[in-house]
């Protein structure tokens, strides 16, 4: 039996149900990181003044601002990927999707870089509340990326025959899997400036 | 499959989207920049998250197609951010509480 709705729109909510799921699981992502941030504020309030600015001075904010470059441009990829499907041009969707794998590994080889630097001088979530807050909103996020990644690479290699028998519901895999991955872009252009810069 | 109109639809999104893009990179280098002015806490919170959100409403807005979404969809996200706000929210509450346990 085929799924219905995978690419016509229900008539009561004026959506492919994919998207519908998909802006529902997305509204439980803002608060699984809602709460985080809310631990981040009171953590930050809990603490004696300018010991959250002073404890982040240990993070590498040029490695940090590549890294949110390299996310953006992730997301445009991503995009392009969706567009190019749209376009009935199938070798360009193959090409901005590899290219959007490839900012997603240089992420989390800068975010390996970062950590183990920080390894290295013994920082550890335990060292303090910051640290402790660092570790688990980036952590998570990193998480976030490669659970990504494998939808992404499944998308882009074995899961991209779909396109010759199902193209109509194949853009919709991918516009779906885009939604996913903005928000993961998102998250990271909050997390940037409260964890690096403030 | 893309029809003709399909075709001129997409290839004027892909333009807006290229000027996200940049804008999106302009206002990562502006966070950067901003954060080394000399500023009190609160005018650099205030500051870095200003810019955030207008990043996010970008990458919301123009990748995410919100700014052509389906009512329903908007609604779903109005009712999350409300939530989220309250989430913001309390333990700012238990430190006005504690203020006046003082």
């Amino acid at each position: 039996m085929d799924i219905p709705y995978t690419v016509e729109e229900r008539p009561d909510t004026g959506l492919f149900n994919a998207k519908l799921g998909i802006w529902l699981f997305l509204a439980s992502e803002v608060m699984l990181f809602g709460g985080l941030f809310s631990a981040y504020v009171f953590l930050r309030f809990g603490a004696p003044v300018g010991a959250f600015h002073e404890w982040g001075q240990e993070l590498n904010i040029p490695l940090a601002t590549l890294n949110t470059l390299i996310l953006i441009s992730s997301s445009v990829t991503m995009v392009m990927s969706w567009a190019s499907l749209k376009l009935n041009e199938f070798k360009k969707y193959k090409l901005y999707m590899g290219l959007t794998l490839l900012c997603a590994l240089g992420f989390l080889i800068i975010k390996y870089i970062e950590y183990t630097a920080k390894f290295d001088h013994h920082i550890y979530p335990s060292t303090n509340t910051f640290y402790a807050i660092y570790f688990t909103l980036t952590g998570l996020h990193g998480l976030h990326i490669i659970g990504g990644m494998i939808v992404l690479y499944y998308f882009w290699m074995p899961g991209s025959k779909m396109w010759n028998s199902k193209p109509e519901q194949f853009t919709n895999r991918i516009e779906i899997a885009g939604l996913y991955w903005h928000f993961v872009d998102l998250v990271w252009i909050f997390l940037f400036p409260i964890l690096y810069l403030l | 499959m893309s029809s003709g109109h399909d075709t001129i639809d997409i290839q004027s999104h892909i333009k807006v989207y290229m000027t996200v893009f940049a804008a999106l990179a302009v206002l990562t280098i502006v966070t950067v920049a901003a954060s080394y002015l000399d500023l009190s806490t609160g005018e650099a919170i205030l500051l870095a998250l200003t810019i955030a959100s207008i990043k996010g409403s970008l990458v919301a807005g123009y990748f995410m197609h919100l700014i052509s979404e389906k009512a329903l969809i908007t609604w779903i996200l109005m009712l999350t951010a409300g939530f989220f706000f309250v989430l913001m929210f309390i333990p700012m509450a238990s430190f006005i509480d504690q203020a006046q346990l003082g």
